[in-house]
């Protein structure tokens, strides 16, 4: 089985974000990245696929030069080659001009099944996957917690709001955005991280091609939210504000 | 032209984040001067349009069609694609629903648009539509603006806009015939199902403490469920703590978890994603203990410390002790 799964760069989560002077976006430059979290779990249900069944896994990102280090980590993982389509440093694509951009990358792959997961940690528009799907004319599954392939085709757990699942059945090809917890994570091996200097990978530039990678509607300016309550913060030692917050509870709030 | 909401139903119920969408939209489309339209897919509608048309809604279409008995993107999108060709919304909105999230992109993506997904706000201004959405979780907000003229899809967020209320005058229902394609709905869904009865109730805990990343590793957990011992509390997590199975998924606060409506909810080293907010919002009284001042949890709580929790929880646990002696 050939399986597809795209992976999303994003800063990491401890990250201190700071606005870009043009109000747009973050200040880059001073941020540690790292793999989207869905999507570390996408590419290991990936690779457990695969082992299972047999045939290879592709790992295809979509981001500007620095997300070489996030498809290398995913080869050090066990996928056996990358794609790596190369935006220029700054592009603000939506989850429709990415997903463009990983069609025309996978297209010629023609995958048996292609994973993502199901929404990246910056933007969290949630929909790379779905669209992706659409473009390529394949059917889809979303919010996936579990696959099991049968012969020619796959029965996958949706999960639905509120503790309520749902069983799918899906011909392939086709397209599952995953869930994250769905099986637990692998860390790199050091023979692992030796085998990925020597995997391929593929490099696009999606400038070269003349592809829109801007957003439609883009960002036209981001913000921190007002709070909506008014919120006491308590301040001190530890010591204080344990005996801050418990005088309140107990006396203001009256739920201790 | 007009704003069209497009609904969710199950089994014959309106999911009542629809009305949600309806205040939502009546806003907008007041403020654009075109009318509010409101479409219902399934099969079998009985009442549903005319229930949906005494919220605010001129018009109330309903797409009824065996091959919508039961929910589908290919079906739902073919149907819905076939609404927006004939009726030419200029504003196409759903609730932000694990449904809406599975088809509204694809049908986004067959009129060229890019769905501007978990909109927690919206104005007119300048002839344009600008839509507030979150990024980072939570942490930081966004104004996407887009010229009124032309389509758009949004979806809303849950608890974002005040619910629409029924009024007297009932707007016109009117039956929109769809033909799909039974050949082009390719996934087979089985019917939604519960897992195995819970052990724990969270739902009816009158304290809960929960724990989120920032308790860092497993045998740390031991302090939370101290504090909660102290507390005559119920431990809780968010989702990244029962991900890792560090604590069963019962105990998993947030939208794929529990609702909490508790008096007291003490979230320990939980940022407060929106999944999460979703699901503990609704407690009396938040206290919120975070490392990082510009978590998002502290915009919902009522007390805050900023702090190392591994402190203050052992100090919080001191002070509970002393007060109950």
């Amino acid at each position: 089985m050939k399986i597809i799964v795209c992976v999303k760069q994003v800063p990491a989560r401890d990250s201190v974000l700071r606005v870009r002077p043009d109000g747009k976006w973050l200040e880059e430059s001073d941020l540690n990245f790292e793999i989207n979290e869905p999507d570390a779990y996408a590419l290991e249900e990936a690779l457990q696929v695969r082992d299972a069944a047999g045939g290879e896994v592709v790992v295809v990102c979509a981001g500007p030069e620095r997300a070489t280090s996030t498809i290398r980590e995913a080869l050090a993982k066990g996928a056996d080659r990358g794609i790596h389509i190369v935006l220029p440093e700054g592009a603000a694509p939506d989850a429709l001009a990415t997903a463009r951009l990983l069609a025309s990358a996978i297209q010629g792959e023609s995958p048996d099944l292609i994973l993502t997961g199901l929404q990246s940690d910056d933007l969290g528009s949630g929909q790379t996957g779905v669209v992706l799907a659409e473009l390529l004319g394949l059917p889809h599954a979303s919010i996936i917690m579990q696959v099991e392939v049968t012969g020619a085709g796959l029965k996958v757990k949706r999960e639905l709001e509120d503790g309520w699942f749902q069983h799918v059945s899906l011909p392939l090809p086709a397209l599952l955005t995953i869930q994250s917890g769905i099986k637990k994570l692998r860390y790199a091996t050091l023979m692992g991280i030796k085998k990925a200097k020597s995997k391929p990978v593929q490099v696009i530039d999606a400038a070269a091609g003349g592809a829109k990678f801007e957003a439609a509607v883009p960002i036209r300016r981001v913000y921190p939210p007002q709070r909506t309550k008014q919120i006491q913060m308590l301040t001190g030692s530890p010591e204080q504000v344990a005996a801050q917050l418990v005088e309140k509870l107990r006396f203001e709030a009256r739920v201790l | 032209m007009s704003v069209l909401a497009i609904l969710e139903q199950r089994g014959g119920v309106l999911n009542r984040m629809g009305f949600e969408t309806l205040g939502g939209a009546a806003r907008l489309s007041g403020a654009l001067g075109v009318p509010l339209e409101a479409a219902i897919l399934g099969d079998g509608l009985g009442d549903l349009p005319q229930q949906a048309a005494r919220y605010g809604v001129a018009k109330a279409y309903a797409v009824d069609h065996p091959l919508l008995a039961q929910y589908t993107a290919d079906g739902y999108t073919q149907a819905a694609e076939q609404l927006i060709r004939a009726t030419k919304p200029e504003l196409v909105l759903f609730p932000h629903t694990y449904q809406a999230r599975d088809w509204a992109p694809k049908l986004a993506t067959r009129f060229g648009c890019c769905l501007i997904s978990d909109v927690v706000d919206a104005r007119i201004e300048a002839g344009e539509i600008c839509f507030v959405r979150q990024l980072f979780q939570g942490k930081w907000n966004a104004d996407i603006c887009a010229p009124s003229e032309g389509l758009q899809f949004a979806s809303l967020q849950a608890g974002a806009f005040r619910a629409a209320a029924p009024g007297e005058a009932a707007g016109e229902v009117a039956a929109f015939a769809v033909q799909l394609d039974a050949a082009a709905i390719r996934g087979e869904p089985e019917e939604p199902f519960r897992e195995s009865q819970r052990s724990v109730d969270l739902s009816s805990a009158e304290r809960i403490v929960a724990v989120g990343r920032g308790i860092k590793e497993r045998d740390n957990l031991a302090l939370a469920e101290q504090l909660a011992r102290a507390m005559g509390a119920e431990l809780a997590a968010s989702r990244p703590i029962c991900d890792n199975g560090w604590l069963p998924m019962e105990r998993q606060v947030g939208s794929s978890g529990q609702t909490v409506a508790p008096k007291l909810y003490l979230a320990m080293g939980i940022s407060g994603a929106i999944q999460h907010l979703v699901g503990m919002k609704g407690a009396k009284t938040i206290v919120a203990i975070n490392s990082d001042a510009g978590a998002p949890i502290f915009e919902i709580a009522d007390y805050g410390v900023v702090g190392d929790l591994f402190q203050v929880a052992p100090a919080l646990i001191d002070q509970i002790k002393k007060a109950k002696a």
